[in-house]
């Protein structure tokens, strides 16, 4: 099951390379992700409906006898929501690149590889499989944003490749260091391990690590690929980017970083209390002084995912620790993906029609795309943390599970909502209202295929805003048990 | 001489006659264009051999067979680089047919050299005795003087001249530096200098042998193109014809540390002198010099000329991992292991990357990287090879480079060298930035023409069989991890 629901992407993505051409290749790329939906639902509701920590879906297979490697994949509690959300934004970005008319083969090709290596990441739990995946998605982002991106499109591809490639060069060091000293790269035999007795200091092993996640997530001050990044990706290169493959950073930290070395992660909380209190100002900052909408809504990743550090850094500290903040962490990875990926998609269409980001030039459109204009409102509304909206939650699981440890840090990170709310909604009243603008006379709305990926996270977004059991119970389900059996 | 002895070197008696077979053959056939199949169908013979010689050896229970005079020892070692050496001579020879067609009239010379070339190579993996170890390695590089300059162009003269001087100097240090260990041990023979050397007969201790050991280095760095006896490397690159500082890059650089390994695994594994610091060392000047002035390159073959440099920097990573050994105290040996599980992905890829190169510049004429833009949509095929095989070189998975490293920075940190994998990554993501830039040329760029690279099919068939060999090791690495596991048993000292 997690085998197909894996690979289903690369085996599209080769059918399309070998045998498809023309403009069916997007009719086979969306018919190839939206199946994968359904297969990424159907793990999540495996997940759901079993409610325990314990592992599902497990497929274990020796793959390298003499390095005891194996092709170890499985699913709980932390990986469901997120294979689930890889399903989503797949889909979305696929009918995002519904235009892409320059070399769409290739484009779809890329794309779909993509899905594969970042769902890889989420269900590996050996770490050899893991790391291949995690550098697996270098190569289709590499090129998706260095051929259909825009402006300094080389300069920031080769930016985020360095930038990764960097980080993964010491994860790779780090993983060799745990092998070398248990003799397993299986990650979940590890995380039962007390790993303290390395041939380096186990400090040393768990900063190893934290570098290549801190960078991926990313936290300032290794944050400076991301705008580039992100602005310069095609719409659907964004909308992966923003929407999951920054969730592998914050995926890390959680599943190797708290859990196989939760002495240090609370030894050093103060530290990412800092680095997170630092991202989510500054980046707040930054953001309200942007001036092209992609990187404004960039930077403002840079400060949300400083929220999910936020989270991670609860675990340790003065009080109580709990496992509120961490779960709010979680939650936080995937409503940021379902909010962010929104937003990059409808600034995408927005782009397409109105022929420019800057958001000086832009005004009144609302009238001239209703239908984008409410989407976007949505995204806004969540993403400053509306109640009834997704963002909601997971803002006030980090600040309530943080609060309790690091009053201070957190009071101050919480007035950043006052930020968020000052650039979402005067970058909605920029782009949206005002006078209506003659340049623009001439654009119109969304068609029907831009707006079903429009429509699935609009309704992901409000329906976990209502019920947000649906996913907060099933991080739950993984991550209290270890925090209570690693914190407790 | 015995008959015994005989078959101990038929797979080299039978290689040798190969190559007379393809020279009387140019000189009967009209059409050249059959040479390369005859060469590779030859090369069957050879490769039957040695696998007979395979199955014998498994069958022994020192896991050897020894003979002529007690200087030829073949063993799973040995083997292993006679069957690599054998598959990148027959990859060579088909990969250079288009390319052959420049030489006229000496197409038989050519196959016939690099065939002769191989012989050497394959022997000297299993020689254990000084002297022939000095002979065969001669008989490795010279004939490949003669190939750098067979397009008798300015470049390409200089380009032999220059190999030829250079490896004249360095057999000399080689010379000297055995001599010395001759003076001091009294055999040449190198488990009587590892006796020797154990028992603590050496006069005035061990540590003067580091200067007929250093010597020995500096005379081996040649072979493997180590920093820093690398500066003649870029110009031959360059110069020589492809399909030479193609063949050189790989077979020369698996011969060499293959003898690397037997000499100091098998004579020097208990000096008292700590040369595992010294190849560290070596790995990580290699690696620095080789990436660092590779960036500046505009030349595809010079860029690759740096690269090589660099890889063999990752390799000695190997080397110097001797004390490695699996956690759970069980296979020893993770590093030498390593360093032929790492030859061989690196064989395929870099003759992917080669091929590829070549297929292309035997049409625009131009070996520049931007005149490789576009190349993506001109030679689909051709592009997709040369970007995997550059994606290999980084180490980034699925590709057998990523499986090489692995492998290698895995021995490393179970030696207690985990700053040494530290260095060996970093420079990995330093090699990532020009190894790339190859890939945005050909993909990024727009190009100059619409005309479609054409190039037959045995150059195809090389190319396919080496980017397979790129995905198959990455996807697929256990067999070859069992092989040269096996391998590398026989050179470790026992227990």
């Amino acid at each position: 099951m997690l085998t197909a629901t894996l690979f289903l992407p690369l085996v599209g993505a080769l059918l399309i390379l070998l045998f498809v051409n023309g403009p069916r290749v997007r009719l086979v790329a969306a018919a190839v992700t939206i199946v994968e939906l359904v297969l990424t639902s159907v793990v999540f509701y495996i997940v759901y409906q079993d409610g325990t920590d314990a592992l599902q879906l497990v497929e274990k297979a020796t793959w390298i006898e003499s390095l005891n490697v194996q092709y170890f994949l499985g699913v709980d509690g932390l990986s469901a929501p997120l294979v689930f959300l890889t399903g989503l934004l797949g889909l979305s970005a696929v009918f995002a690149s519904w235009k892409v008319e320059v070399r769409a083969k290739e484009h779809f090709f890329w794309l779909l590889v993509l899905q594969t290596a970042v769902l890889g990441v989420f269900m590996s739990l050996d770490f050899v499989l893991f790391f291949i995946f995690w550098e697996l998605e270098l190569v289709p982002m590499y090129f998706l944003i260095s051929i259909w991106g825009t402006g300094r499109k080389e300069y920031s591809a080769m930016k985020f490749l360095i930038f990764t490639i960097a980080g993964s060069a010491l994860m790779l060091i780090g993983i060799l260091v745990l092998y070398f000293s248990t003799g397993t790269f299986d990650m979940t035999e590890l995380g039962n391990r007390n790993l303290t007795d390395l041939l380096i200091p186990a400090q040393m092993v768990f900063f190893l690590f934290f570098i290549a996640f801190a960078i991926k997530l990313p936290v300032w001050p290794v944050h400076t690929w991301l705008p580039d990044a992100h602005t310069d990706a095609p719409t659907a290169g964004s909308v992966m980017l923003a929407g999951v493959l920054i969730k592998m950073g914050g995926y890390g930290l959680i599943r190797i970083n708290t859990s196989m070395f939760p002495g240090i992660t609370s030894d050093y909380s103060w530290l990412l209390v800092t680095l997170a209190v630092v991202s989510i100002m500054y980046g707040a900052m930054v953001t309200l002084r942007q001036s092209d909408l992609k990187r404004l809504i960039a930077y403002s990743s840079v400060s949300h995912m400083g929220l999910v550090l936020l989270g991670i850094a609860s675990l340790g500290g003065t009080g109580q620790v709990s496992a509120v903040g961490l779960n709010g962490a979680a939650m936080q990875m995937f409503t940021h993906g379902t909010i962010t990926g929104l937003m990059f998609l409808l600034v995408g269409q927005v782009y397409e029609k109105a022929h420019t980001r800057y958001i000086p030039d832009m005004g009144g459109l609302a009238s001239r795309m209703p239908f984008l204009a409410t989407a976007l409102i949505v995204a806004g509304l969540a993403s400053l943390g509306l109640p009834s909206l997704s963002g909601f939650v997971s803002e006030v699981l980090v600040f309530l599970g943080a609060f309790e440890v690091w009053s201070w840090p957190t009071a101050i990170a919480v007035s950043s909502i006052v930020l968020t709310a000052g650039y979402i909604l005067w970058m909605i009243q920029r782009v949206m209202f005002g006078p209506e603008k003659p340049r623009f006379a001439e654009v119109g709305d969304a068609s029907l295929v831009e707006a079903i990926p429009v429509v699935l996270l609009v309704a992901s977004i409000i329906i976990v805003g209502i019920y947000p059991a649906l996913i907060t119970d099933v991080f739950s389900s993984t991550l209290n048990p270890m925090v209570a059996s690693r914190f407790g | 001489m015995t008959a015994h002895d005989i078959y101990l070197i038929a797979p080299e008696i039978a290689l040798a006659a190969v190559a007379g077979v393809v020279v009387v053959f140019d000189l009967l056939l009209r059409d050249k264009r059959l040479l390369p199949y005859i060469a590779v169908l030859g090369l069957l013979v050879p490769t039957g051999f040695a696998a007979v010689l395979w199955i014998d050896v498994g069958a022994e229970s020192s896991g050897a067979l020894t003979g002529l005079f007690d200087t030829v020892v073949v063993d799973k070692f040995a083997l292993f680089f006679k069957f690599l050496v054998l598959s990148i001579v027959a990859l060579v020879v088909l990969g250079s047919r288009d390319f052959a067609d420049r030489f006229h009239r000496s197409q038989g010379e050519f196959y016939g050299i690099i065939l002769l070339s191989a012989v050497g190579m394959m022997l000297v993996a299993a020689t254990k005795e000084l002297v022939s170890i000095y002979v065969s390695l001669e008989l490795a590089t010279l004939p490949i003087a003669a190939l750098a300059a067979f397009m008798r162009d300015e470049r390409s003269s200089e380009a032999g001249l220059k190999f030829l001087l250079l490896g004249a100097v360095s057999s000399a240090l080689l010379l000297y530096g055995m001599v010395l260990v001759y003076a001091f041990t009294g055999s040449t023979h190198l488990d009587v200098i590892a006796g020797s050397i154990s028992s603590g007969s050496v006069p005035f201790g061990s540590n003067v042998m580091l200067v007929g050991i250093t010597l020995i280095v500096v005379g081996f760095g040649f072979k493997i193109s180590m920093v820093p006896f690398q500066m003649w490397v870029p110009d031959v690159y360059e110069g020589s014809p492809t399909p030479v500082a193609a063949f050189l890059s790989v077979a020369s650089k698996a011969a060499g540390f293959a003898i690397v390994l037997r000499v100091f695994y098998v004579a020097f594994g208990s000096v008292d002198v700590d040369w595992s610091a010294l190849f560290a060392v070596l790995a990580v000047l290699s690696m620095m010099v080789g990436n660092l002035v590779a960036i500046l390159q505009s030349n595809v073959k010079r860029l690759l000329g740096y690269s090589t440099i660099a890889q063999a920097g990752y390799i000695l990573v190997g080397v110097a991992a001797i004390a490695a050994s699996t956690p759970d105290g069980g296979v020893d040996g993770l590093g030498p292991s390593g360093v032929l599980f790492y030859l061989a992905a690196y064989a395929v890829t870099n003759l992917a990357a080669f091929f590829a190169v070549m297929a292309i510049a035997n049409r625009t004429g131009s070996d520049q990287i931007d005149d490789l833009a576009g190349m993506a949509k001109r030679a689909p095929i051709l592009a997709g090879v040369l970007a995997l095989s550059m994606v290999s070189l980084i180490g980034i998975p699925p590709t057998a480079g990523f499986m090489g490293k692995l492998y290698l920075f895995n021995a490393a940190v179970s030696s207690d060298l985990v700053w040494l994998a530290v260095v060996g990554v970093l420079n990995s993501v330093v090699s990532a930035y020009y190894y790339l830039r190859v890939i945005k040329t050909m993909y990024l760029a727009p190009a100059e023409s619409e005309e479609r690279i054409t190039y037959s099919s045995p150059v195809f068939v090389a190319v396919a069989v080496s980017a397979i060999g790129i995905l198959l090791i990455g996807v697929l690495p256990g067999p070859l991890f069992e092989i040269t596991e096996s391998a590398v048993r026989t050179i470790l000292p026992a227990g």
